[in-house]
């Protein structure tokens, strides 16, 4: 397995982070609420046999403030898919998780060229009045742990400020991903992305936690009969809504398996 | 110095056991506690209340917005503050204010200010809160990351509907409309003063400083907490090279007037401890919707804190926070400062170091605040207009209020009929 490389693309003025990792096919991961202030266990997973490629998503760490000239959900996406090609990912498999997956799923809509298969734990974007999603920017600040991970320790994990960061700037950039989560998705994480499914031609996974507190389970059957490619539905064990923080070597056995060798 | 009359219209019969067996009186408050009966005595009696504050000779009386809440009954202070016009003929009236990114189109705002301002003779001293996170983000839905952006935007389209001649197209960000052409427009020239109420934040107080509008500091925390604030906003006007003058801010205080100190604490520390300890249980999680906060302010919190600087308390921490940490018995509400009491000479006093110390020469008063009764209210305003008001006077005598309305000459301007029932028998 190579080393961890950070390069660096301009996505509208803003400096975006991408990491790569891994050798063979290119599989390309992104991220859910909270974005990823660090590197996870469930990337090494992946990149065992494959080429991990992880671009920030604007306004989540390593995207800086790209989501404040984002204001129409077409921005959004035009953003996403300058990203994807500029991070070399035109054609690769595509991983998403929780908002990540949602917007993984939109560019296998409109790009279909774009996306190879498509894999994706608890994607945002619908909402049933009957069972709607927990609404994750309305919390106490000592729930969201348990609300984001079967573990909250895995949460805390992923939040807590390495030795040796700047104390003010973390919390801030931390703040940041939640707000750019919501400026795609206020107030229901409803995009009306059912409209879109029928165009996703892609075999899509879709993945699930099992102990998902913020996306219901009976999402994923309708994602699944929305999308008008193969659909494949995997739920995982002791696992939350970020299934691939709470269980990295499962959610990325399921994924990889789903993939196979190409 | 301008004395003010501030009601926020709280719903006055919140049960005993409200703040353990509800989650919040905002956002989610329950609708079975609301009783429309009893709230159309409620709004008649606040707005005899705000009637008789002008009658006894306030210099404004104040209203504001909230929305989905249970201390204060005005979604639309527009709606209390055009019947005002009509029932009161020399005083100011302080809408406090419309917040501006919920009106679509935000020239909404601009018609009904326009409307108002024409209905009294000039009178309106127009308010543009962005609003709280409770009541734009949650009760109302508007995207945290925009709030601000979009406010900005609504306020440069307002001015300018109130300002431009000709019909013009609004190319705007968030707006898009051709033709912008409100009538009608309002009497003050160029527009009513716009006074901006906001928390502590340096873009605020720099906004208000470069715009030169008045800065108010709307704290149920009083004087004492309300201190770093004020001084942030004009150590930022010092540092921009603006006049010190203490009309550019308005600052909100709760007063309780009696014959002696011991009469107050007995006769006002119901309706005090009444609205710190159910009107402001607030559920934290409607407190911190990401985006809300700009990263300035935020930094400038998290900055504070590391240093443990003197304003720690109330930069960087959360409204959840600050609701959380509120003292809700009489004796703390009177030592923290967010209830001055005392007999006329002791307010007055108190009041004038208050004036002095912020430098502030609105003083928004709340005489009416929790489950005061109608009754006590009128006792607390009488010995406040009649007692206390005549002591302040003087305070601030040598700066200009540049920022108070300028109605129509007295001679100008209709003549409002009082209000007369008829008798059935007629």
């Amino acid at each position: 397995m190579s080393d961890l490389e950070t390069l660096t693309i301009d996505v509208n003025g803003f400096p975006t982070r991408i990491w790569r990792k891994g050798s063979g096919p290119k599989i390309g991961f992104l991220a859910g609420l909270g974005g990823l202030p660090r590197w996870i266990p469930f990337l090494d997973e992946l990149a065992r046999s494959r080429t991990v490629i992880v671009p920030s998503l604007p306004g989540f760490p390593g995207g800086d403030r790209g989501h404040s000239v984002l204001d129409s959900h077409l921005d959004w996406l035009l953003a996403l898919r300058e990203i994807l090609d500029k991070a070399d990912l035109a054609g690769a498999d595509l991983v998403g998780s929780s908002v990540g997956a949602s917007l993984a799923a939109e560019v296998a809509a409109l790009w279909p060229a774009t996306v190879g298969k498509l894999a994706l734990i608890a994607p945002f974007g619908l909402f049933d009045e009957k069972n709607p999603p927990t609404d994750p920017w309305a919390q106490r600040g000592d729930a969201v742990a348990g609300l984001m991970c079967a573990d909250p320790e895995n949460w805390k994990a992923l939040k807590s400020p390495p030795d040796g960061t700047n104390s003010v700037e973390w919390p801030i950039e931390q703040v940041r991903a939640s707000e750019a989560a919501a400026r795609i998705f206020w107030p229901l994480g409803n995009t009306r992305i059912e409209k879109r499914l029928r165009l996703i031609k892609a075999p899509t996974l879709l993945v699930w936690g099992e102990g998902d507190r913020i996306m219901p389970r009976a999402y994923a059957a309708a994602f699944a009969a929305g999308i008008a490619g193969p659909t494949t539905t995997r739920f995982i064990a002791n696992a939350g809504h970020l299934a691939e923080l709470d269980q990295p070597a499962a959610v990325a056995s399921a994924i990889l398996g789903f993939l196979g060798n190409r | 110095m301008k004395l003010m009359w501030f009601h926020l219209m709280p719903y006055t019969e919140l049960p005993e056991d409200f703040r353990d067996a509800n989650p919040s009186v905002w956002v989610d408050i329950h609708s079975s506690l609301f009783d429309p009966k009893r709230a159309h005595l409620m709004y008649n009696d606040f707005m005899d209340e705000l009637e008789y504050a002008a009658e006894v000779g306030f210099d404004a009386i104040c209203v504001n917005e909230h929305h989905s809440n249970g201390y204060g009954l005005m979604p639309s202070p527009n709606l209390i503050a055009s019947s005002l016009a009509r029932r009161t003929r020399d005083t100011a009236i302080c809408v406090m204010g419309n917040s501006l990114a919920l009106y679509n189109p935000p020239t909404r705002v601009a018609e009904e200010f326009a409307m108002i301002d024409v209905i009294s003779g000039g009178r309106l001293i127009a308010g543009f809160p962005v609003g709280t996170p409770m009541d734009t983000c949650y009760a109302y839905g508007t995207n945290p990351s925009q709030l601000r952006e979009r406010y900005h935007e609504a306020h440069d389209l307002v001015i300018r509907a109130w300002t431009e001649k000709d019909t013009f197209a609004f190319n705007g960000r968030f707006n898009q409309q051709r033709y912008v052409n409100v009538w009608p427009r309002p009497v003050q020239n160029p527009h009513p003063p716009i006074w901006v109420p906001g928390g502590g934040s340096v873009e605020t107080w720099r906004w208000c400083a470069e715009m030169n509008y008045v800065y108010c500091y709307l704290s149920y925390y009083g004087y004492k907490a309300g201190r770093a604030t004020m001084d942030g906003f004009w150590s930022e006007m010092d540092r921009l090279g603006k006049d010190r003058n203490p009309y550019q801010a308005g600052f909100l205080q709760f007063v309780g007037v009696a014959e002696s100190r011991q009469q107050a604490f007995d006769l006002y520390g119901e309706a005090a401890e009444y609205f710190y300890g159910r009107c402001l249980h607030v559920d934290p999680k409607w407190a911190t919707p990401p985006g809300y906060t700009s990263e300035g302010s935020q930094r400038a919190g998290i900055e504070s804190q590391v240093k443990k600087a003197a304003d720690a308390g109330v930069r960087g921490k959360s409204t959840g926070e600050r609701f959380a940490a509120v003292a809700r018995e009489m004796d703390a509400i009177v030592e923290n400062g967010y209830v001055i009491i005392g007999s006329p000479d002791e307010v007055a006093e108190q009041l004038r170091e208050v004036a002095t110390q912020l430098n502030v020469g609105h003083l928004m008063l709340l005489l009416q605040f929790g489950n005061m009764s109608k009754d006590l209210t009128r006792y607390n305003t009488k010995l406040f207009a009649e007692q206390v008001m005549p002591k302040l006077r003087d305070v601030h005598a040598s700066w200009t209020d540049h920022w108070w309305p300028q109605p129509m000459e007295s001679a100008e301007r209709a003549d409002v009929p009082a209000f007369v029932p008829k008798l059935a028998a007629e």
